[in-house]
């Protein structure tokens, strides 16, 4: 078909962006679609760094290194050709990043500098300050600018993907997007779409990430056919600072640059946390896991500090918290290299942690689970894309801390390219009408909406959501619990038929907005749950005491979800994982690989 | 002041870009750590004015929650900053929250600030590179280098430097102090500065760089302490240096 095909790009994140520039590279043309400015995605929120085994410290690295540090991170459960591309493409990622401006930190020769990240022995994390991600997103950012004054992309900010059309065939023919001011829903067409909108944090209330990280898009696509895959990993950080309206995330990087987790020995210890002397002091990271000490991967951390707040009842004055110790490093260091993170402390809790002790708890972060896709990015519904944090190929079961941005933009890279081919070899529509009828339908749901007269409020709702989602089906998990959790989404879903809006007016209306993402994230929160039920053993982030070990077995395998219209709600499906390049192997921190 | 469990609130409401703005008042019970986004939210969840009436939530941009995002700013009683990192407890009270003053309302505490995303783009904001193929690593920098670009590179475009200056204003049409600085940010960087001439002649003329009385309201607002000043007099220095060299040229 066209040689400058249509592309819509859903998501301006760092993975959207990646795609947007590889389609106006080769001469396509790009709408890119958020709902909030570009500039304003989740990806700024990214502080400690991007991996890439650029070996610039002598200590012999290599990106097989890296590819073999993230399949055994991950548990074994992420294919393992994908990952091992990625891992060979991110020394050039970096360089492309430092040339596009990215103010990486230095070296005293002028070269990129490194430090070290959770799960590996090796320096391989590059980063700028303590605000990598925005940097990085903002270099991509400018590259899209540069496009857009030069009209080879189209930005449709504070608009919502609703719906993808698709033609009778089931191909992918464009989209169904809303004006989040005017609440117009208009239909898009387009020759292949890309989905990357990121993170699903909002389905468990308060979390890590970012206020429009609800999933919805990846739900949306998901109901109308495309399968969202080992939904059931969700990665709990180990430190963030526990708040009212958000888990503000306490990056890994404090722990990398010698940062120390202890609890007093004794419970209910109130003496200031710089006068308990060292011996009374508990450092079980470093004793549990000598080799990685406290830098072992994020699951293991997070499941040590359950065990020490919740069996050892050692947290801090009793409560779900434990210590993050830097007061034992120079200040200049601290300020150089974390400043922007420890500012973060400083402003929302009030204390300075050059000078004390920080208060952390896990806190939900990142989903390694999400649309399914190939090796090309392609979902199983022709003309549908995506990339970054809202598809499930590189992480397997437990994603590695600085490895989620080197995906997005990889994942962006291989996204771009694959759609711009499709899109050349399209064959045109059998006819026109799913336009119509897909507007229609949305522009339905949205005066049902209006018209609602129940009872019921959409944002409390959604707090209960949050509690269920963050207590039965994050670190720990019971079979009984998650089929009662199901149940109860269920119930959520029926009361959500009751819902009452709070706002009618037909203006930059966010409680509608708000309301269709609730509706979404509802439907993928079974999708969590029903996973996880459905899995018996415990892999990566996914951990079940009543099958405490991983089940190569029975479980070596991806979860597929598809949604079944007549049932309305998941069913699954199971595929085998690519492991040839590397055996699977037992994953222990206890001791070096 | 109320009582010191609750915290009250005064939010300038306004439906729509043409509607007349008014006043609504709201009181929450008090807890620890309350920012105004938290309080927002919390409103939302139960829209009733301090008077007992029903209402509609606040309509108002947040995404990250930790000030990085450059979303949610708005008139913190009367100051321009991020209603994210802004703690209840520190605010005197009633807390009145109004929209910005210098860019148009979308709805309530919403404005539109796509003006800086376009003079971005008028001073490409941006380093020229080749393509995103793989042309190995970038140009080296020296540590100190990288510690001059760093601070400059962490504007999060939120436009309080803006609502802050006495001369941005539709008569001048001034770029303000956030473009400047990205201009000084871009123009120091090796490769950067091959585009150093065209930023600095967009920064001429009408709106441009002259129009700055160095009143420094924008460096007391900066919620990242970016030095704009400093760069306002670089900026502004190059800027007159190739005019007076164009002079001699012409
Ligand atoms: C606090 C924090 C710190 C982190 N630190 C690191 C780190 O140091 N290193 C690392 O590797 N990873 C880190 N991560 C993970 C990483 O930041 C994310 O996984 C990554 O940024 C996701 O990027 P993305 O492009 O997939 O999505 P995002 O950056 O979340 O972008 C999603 C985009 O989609 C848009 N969107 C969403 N839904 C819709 C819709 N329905 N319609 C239209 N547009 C929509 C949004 O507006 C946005 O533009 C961190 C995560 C958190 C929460
Ligand atoms: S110095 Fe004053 S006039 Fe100049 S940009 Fe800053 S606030 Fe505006
Ligand atoms: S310079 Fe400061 S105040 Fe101005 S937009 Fe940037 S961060 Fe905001
Ligand atoms: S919400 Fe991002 S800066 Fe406040």
């Amino acid at each position: 078909m066209a040689s400058n095909p249509n592309i819509i790009v859903i998501g301006g994140g760092l993975a959207g962006l990646s795609a947007v520039i590889k389609i106006a590279e080769m001469g396509g043309n790009v709408d890119l679609f958020s709902i909030v400015p570009v500039k304003r995605s989740h990806s700024v929120c990214a502080q400690g760094g991007i991996n890439a085994a650029k070996n610039l410290k002598g200590e012999g690295d290599s990106t097989w290194q890296h590819f073999d540090d993230t399949v055994y991170g991950g548990d074994f459960l992420a294919n393992q050709p994908p990952v091992k591309a990625m891992c060979d493409a991110a020394p050039g990622i970096i360089d492309l990043l430092d040339r596009m401006g990215v103010p990486f930190n230095r070296t005293p020769e002028g070269l990129l500098d490194f430090r070290r990240f959770g799960g590996t022995l090796y320096n391989r994390t590059a980063f700028a300050g303590a605000t990598t991600g925005q940097q990085l997103l903002y270099a991509l950012d400018e590259q899209v600018r540069r496009y857009e004054s030069e009209g080879k992309v189209k930005k449709y900010e504070h608009w919502e993907f609703l719906s993808a059309v698709l033609d009778s065939k089931g191909v992918c023919r464009g989209i169904c997007a809303m004006d989040l001011r005017s609440m117009e829903v208009r239909i898009f067409p387009a020759d292949a779409i890309i989905i990357a909108t990121g993170g699903i944090g909002a389905i468990f209330g308060r979390s890590t990430n970012s206020v429009v990280c609800t999933g919805s898009a990846q739900s949306a696509v998901y109901q109308q056919g495309c399968y969202y895959a080992n939904g059931e990993f969700i990665q709990v950080h180990p430190t963030s600072i526990p708040g009212e309206d958000k888990l503000r995330l306490m990056s890994e990087s404090a722990r990398g640059e010698g940062g120390r987790v202890w609890v007093p020995k004794t419970p209910g210890d109130r003496r200031d946390p710089k006068s308990i002397p060292e011996k009374e002091r508990w450092y079980f990271l470093e004793e549990w896991y000598p080799k990685y000490g406290n830098l072992v991967p994020r699951d293991v951390a997070t499941r040590a500090i359950f065990r020490v707040v919740y069996e050892h009842n050692l947290g801090i004055d009793g409560k779900p918290m434990v210590y993050l110790d830097l007061t034992h490093i120079d200040r200049k260091i601290l300020d150089r290299k974390l400043e922007g993170i420890l500012e973060i402390y400083e402003k929302f809790v009030g204390d300075d942690p050059r000078d004390t002790p920080m208060k952390i708890f896990p806190g939900m972060h990142y989903t390694m689970g999400g649309l399914w896709v190939d090796f090309n990015q392609a979902t199983n519904v022709p003309g549908i894309y995506a990339a970054g944090e809202c598809e499930y190929q590189y992480h397997g079961a437990n994603r590695l801390g600085a490895n989620s941005l080197v995906s997005c933009i990889f994942g962006g890279f291989i996204a771009g390219p694959n759609a711009v081919r499709y899109a050349r070899n399209l064959q045109a529509a059998p006819s026109n009408g799913h336009f119509d009828s897909e507007r229609k339908r949305q522009d339905e749901i949205n005066a049902g909406l209006m018209k609602a007269e129940g009872n019921e409020n959409p944002f409390r709702l959604w707090r209960e959501l949050g509690d269920l989602m963050t207590k039965d089906c994050t670190v720990i998990r019971y079979n009984r619990n998650l089929h009662q959790a199901d149940g109860k989404l269920c119930e959520l879903l029926e009361r959500f038929q009751r819902i009452n809006l709070s706002d009618r007016s037909l203006w930059a209306n966010t409680t509608v907005a708000f309301v269709r993402q609730l509706y979404n994230m509802l439907q993928l929160s079974r999708v969590i749950a029903q996973g996880a039920a459905a899995r018996d053993e415990s892999r990566g982030a996914h951990y079940k005491p009543d099958f405490p070990d991983r089940d190569d077995k029975n479980w070596l395998k991806t979860t597929k979800a598809y949604f079944a219209p007549d049932a309305d709600e998941p069913k699954f499906e199971f595929e085998p994982v690519d492991t040839s390049l590397i055996p699977p192997r037992a994953r222990r921190y206890d001791v070096a690989k | 002041m109320g009582n010191s469990k609750t915290v009250r609130f005064k939010i300038k409401r306004q439906a729509s870009p043409a509607a007349k703005s008014y006043w609504e008042e709201f009181e929450l019970p008090r807890h620890s750590g309350m920012n105004v986004i938290s309080s927002l939210m919390e409103i939302a969840g139960n829209p009733v004015t301090r008077d007992g009436r029903t209402t509609t939530p606040v309509t108002y941009d947040s995404n990250c929650l930790e000030e990085i995002c450059g979303s949610c700013a708005m008139l913190i009683n009367g100051k321009a900053r991020m209603a994210c990192s802004a703690l209840v407890d520190k605010l005197d009270q009633p807390i009145r929250l109004e929209p910005f003053s210098k860019f148009p309302v979308v709805r309530d505490l919403a404005v539109d600030r796509s003006v800086l995303f376009e003079n971005l783009k008028a001073v490409k904001a941006w380093v020229p590179i080749d393509g995103s193929y793989d042309l190995g690593p970038g140009p080296r920098l020296t540590m100190q280098d990288q510690e001059a670009a760093y601070p400059l590179s962490r504007c999060i475009s939120c436009c309080c430097c803006m609502e802050a200056c006495p001369q941005f204003n539709e008569e001048t049409n001034f770029v303000g102090a956030a473009a400047i600085s990205q201009v000084r940010l871009f123009n120091t960087h090796p490769t950067g500065s091959a585009l150093k001439r065209e930023r600095l002649s967009a920064l001429m003329g009408d709106g441009g760089i002259h129009e700055c009385g160095y009143a420094q309201n924008c460096v007391e607002v900066c919620p990242k302490d970016i030095p704009l000043t400093r760069s306002i007099a670089e900026v502004g220095g190059a800027v007159m240096k190739q005019a007076i060299g164009d002079l001699f040229r012409k």
